[in-house]
């Protein structure tokens, strides 16, 4: 039988190695930019700029010109009929706007300009405060759950602590990925990005529950062996099943990247990295955590009762 | 077992096929409509609802209609624009956008074709004041149109022109109340340090004068002053419950700080891009099609078995979301195709269990039987985690205003749910009944089961 909790030191220090640089990065931006992200014009707010030209102009076209301008999220949508645009993007200095304007003359024609305002954000902190509280509150539930879903099995506060742990883990790496994108290609959180953490956040745990199900079952199965062994042989029964739910999932995020609209590029990429950490925490990281709870080590050393419980000991009477 | 489980497999088809005549997007005839979405009416009844940023809508701009001159403050706006967002979901129309421009306020309401209702509310947004009527000689009650020194309005009952003593922002708190004694409903209102040093002077100078409550220069109602009211006061008036709670709402909602005027009214595109929107749909239905695909090849005929759930699955959403109504975003969508992955990942947990018991030895009925028993505790644990997730989201989402977390709780919920539906019922009735009727043939056929 394959062993992959022997490793679990090597799972521990990768998954250290991908989160801690993307907490530095978070807290770089945080002292730099004043946000653990850059902000999007949801929550910041900015210019509003309307237009209307002689021919109809493609709001994707208009994006990406934006884009090429250096002005990296412009949000573009029509209004009323196909040649008047509605723009909006972060605050626009009067130069900028001179500049724009010229350039954007010799690539669309001239427009005529309809409107060019100041708007509020539509994602004010109270909503961004509330999603995070609502987090907090489901974390709280889920904690909850789990000690009384597997109340039959040994130390369920563990099996929910460390669900928890995963999730937390896979939220930091979502978060992280986007940090750093937003360092290199200027990504821009808004209120997507709340939904990308939410959908990592559901499947997370519910595939490591899928994973504790099956340790839970186990345990009662196969009372002689030792935890480290059932909890190795719960992982190889199941690896099968989370490697082809996540190729499925997968299926459709790599046909939505590839073949989908530029505006939820950014949302399925962060999808895709949230649900990849999921399916390797429940794996790689929830599990071993409850074998090192289970055997005391590190610092579990201070809390776990169970040092007796070393693999591969036989206690004779 | 055999007539059991075909009876229920009959009436999953017909729900399968109900379902997916209310999912296709065809026109429904009306009686069906009625029988079946009573709640809704008029054109947008059993359609798929979709919110700003896939369908695009109205967008209505509102400006402050104060004397030249005067200008609002950011603060009124912000507050008007809380204001008006409550008022526009109360109007049902959700997944609506209210923002705050440099002096005015952009209302934008998704798929709203007749926007003429919609402004008429918008445009009743008017302003709230407590009016000196004095003895009152005319006997002005609810109904009358006054003007008073905050505006004038064109058909008023009598030229004269009434104080403001006081404009609705100072109001903190309106509750309706039943008396002890009498049960009979009353007002209840507070008000803030502000309003409680105005109210208190005047109502103090004033007591057995009569006070209206005006709303758009309308009168609501004009109680008599009892004695002066410092924070809090009652307003009673023979009310029924209905009248009170009307008025209080009225009161609640209707207290803008300024009174708006409707400037302009257009229709917008998407806010995701037209082109945006096509596209990803047309790249989800790709994947799901690869899924099925990958299905089929990976587990055989059971996976065959599951491609038919799947798509029951997608058909029970979707005619959900049309009788609800549920209006669909992208966080919505984002929270549906989670839950088609955990309806994929049921049928697989099912699947593995199944191969794992018939690799043991055991005969394929009761290796299906073992599967679907052994699997569901995981698949209730880990769905039912799901579901708590989604309720605590749905019930933060919508009382303190965050519509991407609702969006994306509502269709997260129903997913989950229906996909417990049909594991257990449509993935097992399937598997059921071709072991029943074929199970002989199939029992020397064990690699159509990818063992």
């Amino acid at each position: 039988m394959y062993d992959i909790i022997k490793h679990r030191r090597l799972y521990y220090i990768l998954s250290t190695l991908i989160v801690v640089p993307g907490v530095l990065i978070m807290l770089y931006s945080m002292l730099t930019i004043g946000s653990p992200f850059r902000l999007a014009i949801d929550f910041t707010g900015g210019s509003l700029w309307e237009l209307r030209f002689s021919e109809p102009v493609a709001p994707g076209d208009m994006v990406n010109f934006f884009h090429d301008q250096g002005i990296a999220d412009a949000n573009v949508h029509t209004i009323g009929d196909e040649n008047t645009l509605v723009i909006r993007t972060k605050e626009i200095t009067p130069d900028q706007k001179a500049e724009l304007m010229s350039a954007m003359d010799k690539q669309f024609g001239h427009p005529e300009e309809l409107q060019f305002r100041a708007v509020g954000p539509t994602v004010g902190k109270e909503v961004t405060r509330t999603a995070l509280i609502a987090v907090f509150m489901a974390s709280l539930v889920i904690l909850g759950f789990i000690i009384y879903a597997f109340r039959q099995v040994k130390h369920p506060v563990r099996y929910g602590i460390a669900a928890i742990i995963a999730m937390i883990h896979d939220v930091l790496v979502a978060a992280a990925f986007f940090s750093l994108m937003g360092m290199i290609a200027g990504w821009e959180v808004d209120t997507l990005f709340l939904t990308a953490l939410l959908t990592v956040i559901g499947f997370s745990v519910q595939d490591t529950i899928v994973v504790f199900d099956r340790i839970r079952e186990n345990s009662r199965r196969r009372k002689g062996e030792s935890f480290e062994v059932i909890a190795n042989r719960s992982l190889l029964e199941t690896v099968q099943r989370s490697v082809a739910t996540q190729i499925n999932a997968m299926f459709v995020m790599i046909a939505l990247l590839l073949f989908g609209g530029v505006t939820i590029r950014q949302f399925i990429a962060t999808m895709f990295v949230g649900m990849l950490s999921g399916t390797y925490s429940s794996i790689f990281i929830a599990t071993p955590l409850l074998v090192s709870w289970q055997n005391g080590e590190g610092i579990f050393g201070k809390f776990g009762k169970n040092k007796k419980n070393q693999p591969g000991k036989i206690v004779t009477a | 077992m055999q007539s059991r489980n075909n009876l229920t497999l009959f009436i999953l088809i017909i729900l399968v096929a109900l379902a997916t005549y209310i999912a296709l997007p065809i026109e429904h005839f009306d009686l069906f409509k009625s029988i079946f979405a009573p709640g809704q009416e008029g054109e947008l009844a059993m359609t798929l609802r979709q919110g700003l940023d896939l369908q695009g809508g109205t967008q209505i701009q509102l400006e402050p209609d104060l004397p030249t001159g005067e200008k609002a403050t950011e603060e009124q706006l912000n507050l008007a624009r809380a204001i008006i967002e409550r008022r526009v979901n109360g109007l049902g129309v959700n997944e609506s956008l209210v923002q705050t421009g440099k002096d005015r306020i952009i209302v934008a309401l998704p798929g709203v074709k007749n926007s003429d209702a919609a402004i008429d509310t918008l445009r009743g947004t008017g302003q709230l004041e407590f009016v000196d009527l004095g003895d009152n000689p005319l006997r002005l009650g609810a109904g009358a149109k006054i003007n008073t020194t905050n505006g004038t309005v064109e058909d008023a009952v009598t030229e004269q022109v009434f104080k403001t003593v006081m404009t609705g922002d100072k109001l903190k708190n309106v509750d309706v109340r039943r008396d002890q004694s009498t049960q009979e409903p009353y007002i209840a209102f507070e008000l803030t340090k502000e309003g409680s040093e105005i109210f208190g002077k005047y109502s103090g100078e004033n007591v057995g004068k009569i006070l209206a409550i005006v709303m758009d220069h309308v009168i609501l109602s004009a109680p008599r002053i009892n004695s002066q009211i410092r924070d809090a006061g009652i307003i009673t008036g023979k009310f029924t419950l209905d009248e009170a709670q009307n008025l209080a709402i009225q009161m609640k909602y209707g207290a803008l700080p300024v009174p708006l005027k409707v400037v302009d009214v257009r229709t917008v595109g998407p806010s995701l891009g037209e082109d945006s929107v096509r596209r990803s749909l047309l790249a989800g239905t790709i994947g799901v099609i690869v899924v099925l695909l990958f299905m089929l090849a990976f587990y055989r005929l059971p996976g065959f078995l599951a491609d038919l759930a799947l798509l029951s699955f997608v058909a029970f959403n979707v005619s959900l979301y049309k009788l609800i109504p549920v209006v669909l975003t992208l966080p919505g969508i984002a929270g549906f195709l989670l839950t088609t992955g955990t309806a994929v990942d049921a049928n697989i947990l099912i699947f593995e269990r199944m191969r794992e018991e018939l690799r043991a030895g055991r005969s394929l009925s009761s290796a299906i039987e073992a599967g679907f028993s052994r699997a569901w505790t995981s698949i209730l644990d880990s769905n039912l985690s799901t579901i708590l997730t989604g309720l605590i989201l749905l019930y933060f989402g919508s009382n303190f205003g965050a519509s991407v977390v609702q969006g994306f709780a509502i269709t997260l919920i129903i997913g989950v749910l229906v996909s417990m539906f049909t594991a257990v019922f449509a993935t097992r009735t399937f598997m059921r009944f071709v072991i029943y009727t074929f199970g002989d043939t199939l029992k020397d056929k064990l690699s159509w089961f990818s063992v």
